[in-house]
């Protein structure tokens, strides 16, 4: 059974309030890009994605998720422990030494739900298209999921990968773009402006779709079973899912300010605060 | 001491492509990656009889080293080919975080290295790549002599777990390994047995070796030639064990001196027993275009300077 949208919407709470709390617990961590992309993990993992119960790296028989953009392990993390990959208590050890949730996703550590190192960007890309086509090979009928950050295509090996899947028809991946418009330095626009991105994608002869309303549940179930039902058609298909970083605590939204910022225990008790669930299960 | 010819000169990466034509009939997890680079890196057999498992990814080195770790994922066992240093040092942070720190099974292969590509020049010329790639925690590094000892290779490290930097070249040199050798990565091999020096030579310097110590027999000086395929890990007991009998020794690779097999012998040296090392390296300078031979004599490659190299370091006994 899936969840319905409103125990999604609390979920999506629960995991802002893990966001905060761990990068509040060792001041440091990337808060804006996770609560920007806290709704489009949790309707991931908790409808869209077949997947097998328990963890193995091969992954043979369901759909897998590489995240590029390895600076939002906080939510990252979040959404493994949530989903049932390893334990909520052990989200209190993220960024610790002796952790397995180190600062930036690996799987140096066995940590399980992870199957690739990202942190260093761009490199996400490659990585889905190679287990796309290594499902290929398996006779395997399932979707690789891929996310990358809006200013990590500022990585030239992303264009490399980008050409590459759809000249060799890899179009059983949904690669989602996070369209927040910001990088550590200011906007997109201001840092390196790339114009537009579905032009580029378009060039590139991929399918391109966009949710306009990409922090809300309901438009990304919508948006993602599209993409699910454009996959198998010859095209690799791109998701530019406009998100606001540090959606759902107002003093963290609409600047790049909390793209690597923790808050303090005042603004944390307030952003808690913002994010207030019945059944609250806090780790 | 024992003899070994020439059974007639062949280029080592064609070795390697013996190899992954084997490989394509016996493991069918195996899948070869290629930048635009088929007939240099000999993949045309696997191609033509694999097109299935064989990917052709263009002039796009780093997105070739993405799309090998994500094969692994699905049980595949990619190789990837192209020159040495569009393998390495071309695409480091790739291999660094996609490959070494995910701890993925993608074999490296790397035709065109060191001075012997000859005429294409320092651009094309990496000799930096052995010191690129032990640097990496998990990474194993093999260098390999000849044509049997690469197809050997190439068999074998389809059969280990984890990442794996295999290094050849270009030029057609001395076939001498006998073919049915076992290869046993991290297992130095002793090629000649003696009593004043060891020679611990690599890659296109092993035959080099082997002419070097018959000079010196001539010069009645008796030689202990290793051949150290693997220089990562490095059989250390096989150097201590010579070292033991010889008290010196002389290391010769087609590498800058620095980072290279040199200093990972010195390594060993000083951890465990001091004794006098000579140097057949670059010295730390950048390649050049001319004939595989022409450079191997400029920067002092080849027999001559192991020869001149093991009077230096017996003087220093």
């Amino acid at each position: 059974m899936k969840p319905n949208t409103q125990q999604l919407n609390d979920l999506t709470i629960q995991v802002r309030r893990d966001i905060l709390r761990m990068v509040h617990a060792v001041n440091s961590g990337h808060p804006g890009g996770s609560l920007g992309c806290a709704e489009f993990l949790v309707v991931l993992y908790q409808n869209i994605m077949e997947r097998k119960e328990g963890f193995d790296m091969d992954g043979i028989g369901e759909d897998l998720f590489f995240l590029s953009n390895g600076h939002i392990s906080p939510v990252f993390y979040s959404v493994l422990a949530r989903s049932g990959y390893f334990p909520v208590s052990e989200l209190a050890t993220f960024r610790l030494i002796n952790s397995r949730l180190q600062g930036h996703p690996t799987t140096h550590d066995g940590l399980p739900g992870v199957r690739i190192a990202s942190g260093s960007l761009g490199q996400g890309l490659s990585v889905g298209i190679g287990a796309a086509q290594a499902k290929k090979l398996n006779g395997d009928n399932h979707i690789i999921y891929t996310l990358h950050g809006d200013g990590e295509l500022q990585e030239g090996q992303n264009w490399e990968a980008i050409m590459y899947a759809s000249a060799k028809k890899v179009d059983n991946l949904i690669a989602t773009i996070d369209l927040n418009g910001k990088q550590i330095d200011g906007s997109t626009d201001e840092v390196l402006a790339m114009g537009s991105i579905r032009a580029k994608f378009e060039a590139f002869d991929w399918d391109v779709l966009e949710i306009e309303k990409g922090n809300d549940i309901e438009a990304i179930i919508a948006g993602m079973n599209d993409a699910k039902s454009r996959t198998g058609k010859g095209k690799p298909v791109c998701v530019l899912l406009h998100t606001e970083m540090g959606n759902g605590v107002d003093f963290m939204m609409y600047s790049h300010a909390w793209h690597g910022k923790a808050p303090n225990d005042t603004q944390l008790e307030i952003a808690l605060g913002q994010n207030y669930t019945e059944g609250e299960s806090d780790y | 001491m024992k003899k070994y010819t020439n059974t007639g000169s062949k280029d080592t990466r064609s070795g390697f492509g013996a190899g992954m034509t084997e490989l394509g009939q016996k493991n069918e997890n195996v899948v070869a990656l290629c930048a635009d680079l088929i007939g240099s890196l000999k993949f045309d057999d696997f191609k033509k009889n694999h097109p299935e498992r064989f990917f052709q990814i263009g002039i796009a080195e780093a997105n070739m080293i993405g799309i090998a770790a994500g094969l692994t994922v699905g049980g595949k066992i990619p190789f990837t080919g192209t020159f040495a240093n569009f393998s390495t040092g071309r695409v480091y942070d790739q291999i660094r975080q996609s490959v070494a720190y995910s701890e993925k099974n993608v074999k490296i292969c790397a035709s065109h290295a060191g001075l012997t590509l000859g005429e294409d020049g320092a651009t094309h010329q990496i000799l930096e790549d052995i010191g690129l790639m032990k640097m990496l925690p998990g990474m194993t590094v093999i260098n390999t002599c000849d044509f049997n000892q690469t197809k050997a290779a190439t068999l074998a490290i389809a059969d280990h777990h984890g990442p794996v930097y295999l290094r050849f070249g270009r030029p057609v040199v001395p076939n001498f390994m006998p073919a049915d050798e076992p290869f046993e990565i991290g297992k130095a091999i002793v090629l000649t047995e003696g009593s004043d020096v060891t020679i611990v030579a690599t890659g296109h310097l092993v035959w080099e070796a082997l002419i070097a110590a018959e000079a010196l027999e001539a010069k009645g000086i008796s030689a202990e030639v290793i051949n150290i395929h693997t220089i990562k890990p490095l059989d250390e007991e096989a150097i201590l064990n010579s070292l033991a009998k010889t008290k010196c020794i002389v290391t010769a690779e087609e590498h800058n001196i620095l980072g290279g097999l040199g200093e990972s012998v010195s390594r060993v040296l000083a951890l465990n027993s001091p004794l006098p090392q000579e140097f057949v390296a670059v010295n730390d300078s950048f390649g050049e275009s001319g004939t595989p031979e022409q450079l191997m004599d400029k920067y002092k490659l080849n027999n001559q300077a192991i020869v001149e190299a093991v009077e230096k370091v017996m003087k220093r006994k």
